[in-house]
């Protein structure tokens, strides 16, 4: 048994947290680089901005983008971890007020989502989601959420009959809908199968696979590969002013389902793909 | 292929704007913005048009104005402001042409507007224009400064005045019915 402290959690979560505003993962980073040498005319302005804008946030210590989001984590926690500092998940929304007061991030969480609407002021609860896994480590995974690309996801249970071009046409239809909304380069994640809430934390789990990496299934891989070129022929471009690129990649992930089912949900990225992981 | 191209000319504007600068702005313009601007976005329109219904004067007079539709994260020691790109706009639309008719002239958000929005800026002579969405760090260096002056409790969405210098911007709805989201 491996004993984790309040502290452990506290100082990691707000590092990942302040980290992540600030820049971006090396493969988003280089994604937009290559992008940036396709596109012309506008297109290629507005990526110059985004590339520029990654340099100043480090430099001015300022983060890339002012929705600074909610936080929601992932967190593999190993059998033989044992916590015993009291309430597991007040540590982690420390780390979290922590990291929004010292890093001047944005409160952007309110209590409650119709009647009061009240600004929580330190982003806190962040959305958690545990896995137990062998061992004694703990893996966390810290994605600020903004909400532009999030308000345009959608989830919709398909009928079994639907099939492959049921999936296709969902997916399409929800990148048309979202037009420039979502700060488009965007990346799309796709959940399938599993059930209405399991589908959903596939698809934003989709979004934390390094850009462009595919699906192990070489069906799926397929899958991914096309959505991308007919996302791309959409002519939406970036910040949906037109251009080559509208998405940066299509990532699927799949479970088992329901002999009636089919689930789908699709969780749109903006281009600022943030994300950041540690162990302690 | 974009569809339009970027001729490397940055058109200089300045705040208030006139009709005479706004009938000259075209879709796809790229313009750098200079002087006040006023940030507004969900809960502070809700305010104004409350304001309004109720015969109240305004925090600012909109004859003129461009309204940022914008919630910056908190400046940081010595800076007059955070991060502070734009918000999606779209989410703005139901306040916007009652605004337009009482004399706002421009708005820069993201994304596209709707069909009543884009009416309203040609019947009012107004302009809508685009900034880079997350390209909050580099669009706060056009920001000179920033003065809360309304909705206070309202936090990161209060009313703010701020002075833009070249803030970068593409002109996306024009009063000429051009609208860079469908062309």
């Amino acid at each position: 048994m491996r004993k984790i402290k309040k502290e452990d959690i506290v100082n990691t979560v707000k590092k990942l947290y302040m980290d992540a505003v600030i820049s971006l993962p090396e493969d988003v980073s280089k994604c937009l680089l290559e992008t940036y040498k396709k596109e012309e005319g506008l297109a290629k302005e507005i990526l110059n901005q985004l590339i520029e804008n990654q340099k100043i946030a480090l430099q001015d210590r300022v983060p890339l983008c002012q929705d600074t989001g909610i936080a929601v984590l992932f967190v593999e926690w190993g059998f033989e971890a044992i916590y015993e500092d009291g309430d597991l998940m007040e540590a982690f929304n420390e780390g979290i007020r922590l990291a929004v007061k010292e890093g001047y991030l944005r409160a952007s969480v309110v209590d409650d989502p119709v009647f009061e609407r009240k600004n929580t002021k330190d982003n806190t609860p962040c959305i958690i989601h545990f896995e137990p896994v062998m061992g004694d480590r703990v893996k966390i995974t810290l994605a600020p959420k903004g909400a532009g690309s999030e308000n345009m996801s959608a989830l919709r249970m398909l009928k079994p009959a639907q099939g492959l071009k049921g999936v296709k046409d969902f997916v399409i239809e929800t990148v048309k809908n979202a037009g420039g909304n979502p700060c488009p380069p965007i990346i799309v994640g796709v959940g399938i199968g599993g059930n209405f809430e399991k589908c959903a934390i596939l698809a934003k789990k989709a979004l934390l696979r390094k850009v462009g990496e595919s699906n192990r299934n070489p069906a799926y891989a397929q899958l991914e590969k096309k959505l991308l070129e007919e996302i791309n022929s959409l002519n939406i471009g970036p910040m949906g002013i037109g251009g080559k690129i509208t998405a940066l990649a299509v990532h699927i992930e799949y479970a088992p389902c329901h002999i009636a089912s089919l689930p789908v949900a699709v969780n749109i990225q903006c281009h600022s793909a943030r994300h950041k992981e540690a162990e302690i | 292929m974009s569809r339009l191209k970027a001729e490397g000319i940055k058109i200089k504007i300045e705040t208030p704007l006139t009709d005479e600068v706004i009938e000259q702005l075209k879709t796809g313009d790229l313009v750098l913005i200079n002087g006040y601007v006023y940030t507004a976005r969900d809960a502070a329109h809700k305010r104004l048009v409350e304001l309004i219904n109720n015969n109240t004067p305004l925090p600012f007079d909109l004859k003129g104005q461009i309204i940022y539709y914008v919630g910056p994260t908190p400046a940081p020691p010595g800076k007059a402001i955070g991060s502070a790109g734009p918000t999606t706009s779209s989410r703005m639309d139901s306040y916007t042409p009652l605004l337009l008719s009482l004399g706002l002239k421009g708005m820069i958000g993201k994304g596209q507007r709707g069909e009543e929005v884009v009416k309203a800026i040609k019947k009012y002579k107004a302009v809508y224009f685009l900034a880079t969405g997350g390209a909050g760090a580099l669009l706060s260096r056009h920001i000179v400064s920033a003065e809360e002056i309304a909705f206070p409790e309202l936090g990161t969405e209060s009313i703010k005045k701020l002075l833009l210098k070249d803030f970068p911007a593409i002109v996306a709805i024009d009063c000429h019915g051009g609208n860079i989201f469908r062309e």
